[in-house]
């Protein structure tokens, strides 16, 4: 039936620009690829590089003010950019089905979740009786992963979680059974685990189908791993495109160079399997950002801290956080948050907290930070219990451990300038006068690379990763000893995650600082931990040094946290 | 849901007994002896006078009365108006005058509102919209008394399509018009919301997302855009409620709808304190009730606000 000659897409010298108050911003500048039935596509690039505009614009949904404003979609030969608005209507959910990025925002909170599967399939005329429809979509939810589906339709969004939520857009997604699914960075929300259930998942069901899919990632490794093409854009032009493996092994342009270098899932590999190469990978020019020279800073304060063993600042001892879980009424449950932790963090050094959600990572970084108080335990830094202390004392501990979140977006106040927010830790704590501050506020843009001007500008007008270092700067602004980073570079894409890291690793060596990293990433723990801890459900299940656990993990769920980075079974010959 | 309703009533005790506390030390202050006043111009027997004053307990102090007060309203017991009626049976005859005259203006408001406000949002920055601001502004800053008047002039004395004063028959087709200019300030904020809140529930992800499932235009802006959009309109028709209140009373007074608003009018004026006291405590339990409802509402609404499980 199909016909195997003409491609099921075809897009050909996609323009697209967003109109602004000073005039139009070109998106896209002639972006031109096809997908085959069946076949397996995915886009790769940093935030801003056009590719999930290029997704959006295949469906005609650009966000905002966007227009397609040159070129063709030929989806099956019938040019999407100029059709219709009920002709996409009918394209749309059968024949090109779209998961998109955030699980927690694309559903709608006030329908149940049965109602908008429901609302899909009779939508695309796969069912019509209310029996059918509904018969229909239990079984799309059965096969998205959603194991008891007869039970949950019932209930809302809000009463999921983010893995489950993606698994119903998921099914959503395929309810219509579509020729060509669009994913829309489908996982990036997710933690690693979940993530690999869901591709795999995913995988299989579009296999099955014969489905066409068309990822959208920033993930290389992930990329790679999925999919038989490979398109790696830049700036609204496609840089490099071609079969998967070919482009990782041999790439030809310097982004998609860079982009490698930096993905830190390949990297970790690379030193594993590559280690005589990174000689000459040393010596590289500066394009080859970050991860070559944190790898090497972190062998050689490695080598150091072998030599000379110092003193553990941190020592944390049976740490348990008990929270009550209200039930309804006046009852409660007892929920054991974090249960007989122990570690200990020698001074200046990195020690990992690695765990998916739920595991109580979190709920370590609050007890330390004295945010939440401990059920039992003791947490001493340096010599001292801190889960004794009265506020005056720990407002003082608070001068030597400072704290830096994940999101860069919701950490800064929207209204304070970024002067005034990296300035406010001193004035809390009373330290030196106005004119000392503004010295210190300037030493400090200085120490995190960012242009002393930006100390007047206000927090919507800088990137995510200046955002981050603001963060990082105001953390440091008491000179502190210790620094919590919870997720510190979660948020952030590839080339800008190495970055930072490579900014805290500079940091530690020349103010000697000790970093309780906590991430969900062990590809990032790679190259900055000296030591991992893993957690789950509240327990530390295996504790390390980062070469140890990397190369001969104890844990069968260290184990799978490791397999499930993603490009991990990927060899590249650098 | 049984224990939210509990809840939400017992936090609505101490509202109630802080309020008529406020009311009746208010109505206390005013200057004048009220049992004088009931004499009008005539001279009373100051044997009589302080026999009524005994019985009314105007010879104990504040708190006293205040308490005597609050054991009444706790036993349905309003007391007596100046003529002689009891304060129950005033209440019984304009409560349901008012009730129709507020009903009639929410709905006003809801449906004229809620319409112009969805489509001023779903056409943002067109003609529609913002000739929408410019008449919603316009009726949101002339007082609710000017309207009055002019919806008056021109709608019942120049066009003749209305009476001018209803009078003693409060029926649906002579409220029409005291209705509309009840609810013109309201519909006025209910646009203004509205729109906004369209706007923003256009911005979310699950709308695309809902367009891209393959529905069509038709179905994604009642079921995905009015929908949500409805939530913050409805918590605030609670507030509107108060202002629905206010409103009613000054256009009662000029339409002269024989409600509570014309009636607490006149209460006032004359000094009747039983009848303002009653009214006022009776107004401001039903604007607790009405509110603890909206809450409720709020929960079907959005299923996230779950009170308890």
């Amino acid at each position: 039936m199909t016909d195997t000659r003409t491609p099921l897409l075809e897009v050909k010298d996609l323009e697209v620009a967003f109109r602004t108050q000073r005039g139009s911003v070109k998106a896209l500048n002639g972006v031109s690829f096809t997908i085959e039935h069946g076949e397996t596509v995915a886009i790769v690039g940093e935030s801003g590089s056009g590719k999930s505009t290029t997704a959006a614009a295949i469906i005609n949904l650009l966000p905002g003010t966007g227009q397609i404003t040159n070129g063709q979609v030929l989806f099956e030969g019938q040019d999407l950019a100029k059709a219709s608005r009920s002709q996409l209507e009918h394209v749309r959910g059968r024949g090109i089905g779209f998961v998109p990025q955030d699980p927690m925002s694309n559903l709608n909170p006030v329908w149940s979740v049965g109602f908008q599967v429901e609302e899909t399939i009779r939508a695309n005329g796969v069912a019509t009786s209310p029996r059918d429809v509904k018969k229909k979509a239990v079984e799309v939810l059965k096969q998205a992963g959603l194991d008891d589906a007869d039970k949950r339709m019932r209930q809302f969004p809000h009463q999921f979680s983010g893995g489950m939520r993606q698994r119903v857009l998921i099914g959503i997604g395929l309810s219509g059974d579509p020729k060509l699914l669009i994913a829309d960075e489908p996982t990036s929300a997710l933690d690693v685990t979940v993530q690999r259930r869901i591709l795999d998942h995913l995988g299989t069901l579009t296999g099955d189908a014969g489905t066409a899919v068309l990822f959208i990632t920033h993930d290389l490794g992930l990329a790679a791993e999925r999919a038989e093409k490979l398109i790696v854009m830049y700036k609204g032009d496609i840089v490099e495109a071609g079969p998967s493996l070919e482009v990782l092994q041999n790439p030809l342009h310097p982004y998609t160079q860079r982009l490698i270098a930096a993905a830190p899932s390949l990297a970790s590999r690379r030193i594993q399997g590559s280690e005589q190469k990174l000689g000459e990978l040393k010596h590289d020019t500066e394009t080859d950002a970050g991860s070559v020279d944190l790898i090497t800073a972190a062998e050689e304060r490695a080598e150091h801290l072998a030599a000379n063993p110092s003193e553990p600042v941190i020592q944390i001892r049976d740490l348990t956080k008990v929270f009550k879980i209200r039930t309804g009424g006046f009852r409660s449950v007892d929920f054991t948050a974090v249960d007989k932790v122990s570690f200990e963090i020698p001074k200046g050094t990195t020690t990992a907290l690695v765990g998916e959600s739920g595991s109580g990572k979190s709920t370590v970084a609050k007890l330390l930070l004295g945010l939440e108080s401990a059920t039992s335990g003791s947490i001493s830094v340096g010599g001292r219990d801190i889960t004794t202390l009265n506020r005056r004392e720990l407002f003082r501990l608070r001068r030597t451990m400072q704290p830096v979140f994940q999101d860069p977006y919701g950490t800064l106040d929207p209204l304070v300038n970024i002067g005034n927010t990296i300035a406010e830790p001193l004035k809390i704590h009373g330290v030196g006068d106005r004119d000392s501050r503004r010295d210190r506020v300037t030493e400090l843009l200085e120490q995190v690379a960012l242009p002393v001007e930006l100390a007047d500008r206000y927090p919507n007008e800088l990137s995510g990763g200046q955002r981050q270092r603001v963060a990082v700067a105001r953390a440091l602004a008491l000179k502190p000893e210790i620094i919590v980073l919870d997720e510190a570079v979660s948020a952030l894409d590839v080339l800008v995650q190495a970055q930072i890291l490579q900014l805290l690793a500079e940091l530690q060596s020349e103010l000697g600082l000790t970093y309780l990293f906590i991430t969900h990433d062990l590809a990032v723990v790679r190259v900055i931990a000296d030591n991992v801890c893993v957690m789950q459900k509240g327990r530390i299940v295996e504790q390390a040094s980062t070469d140890e656990v990397f190369a001969s993990p104890k844990e069968q769920y260290t184990r799978d946290l490791l397999d499930a980075i993603p490009g991990a079974g990927i060899k590249i010959g650098v | 849901m049984v224990f939210y309703v509990i809840r939400r009533i017992l936090q609505a005790i101490p509202v109630l007994i802080g309020t008529t506390f406020l009311i009746y030390f208010l109505v206390f202050a005013m200057p004048g002896n009220p049992v004088q006043a009931l004499f009008g111009d005539k001279t009373p027997n100051p044997a009589l006078l302080a026999e009524l004053e005994k019985q009314y307990h105007l010879n104990e102090p504040f708190i006293v009365q205040y308490l005597y007060y609050l054991r009444d309203v706790v036993t349905g017991n309003f007391g007596v108006s100046f003529s002689g009626q009891s304060v129950n049976d005033v209440l019984a005859r304009t409560f349901p005058v008012t009730a129709r005259l507020a009903l009639m203006a929410v709905v006003i408001e809801m449906v004229v509102g809620v319409t112009i406000g969805l489509v001023a949002g779903l056409r943002k920055g067109k003609l529609f919209d913002l000739s929408s601001l410019v008449i919603s502004l316009l009726f949101l800053s002339v007082p609710i008394f000017v309207i009055c008047f002019i919806g008056q002039f021109f709608l019942g004395f120049k066009l003749g399509w209305f009476r001018t004063t209803v009078g003693a028959d409060a029926s649906i087709p002579n409220l029409i018009l005291p209705a509309i200019v009840l609810a013109s300030s309201l519909v006025a904020i209910n646009i203004r919301l509205t729109r906004g809140s369209v706007i923003e529930t256009l911005n979310n992800d699950f709308v695309r997302t809902a367009y891209s499932k393959g529905l069509s235009r038709r179905r994604v802006i009642p079921v995905h855009v009015l929908r949500n959009s409805l939530i913050p309109v409805t918590t605030q028709l609670g507030a509107d409620f108060g202002i629905l209140l206010v409103g009613a009373t000054v256009t009662e007074g000029i339409f002269n709808v024989p409600g509570v608003g014309n009636t607490l009018y006149q209460a006032i004026i004359r000094g009747e304190r039983p009848t303002v006291v009653s009214f006022v405590t009776v107004m401001v339990l039903l604007y607790l009730v009405v509110n603890i409802i909206i809450d409720l509402i709020y929960a079907v609404l959005d299923p996230r606000i779950r009170y308890v499980k």
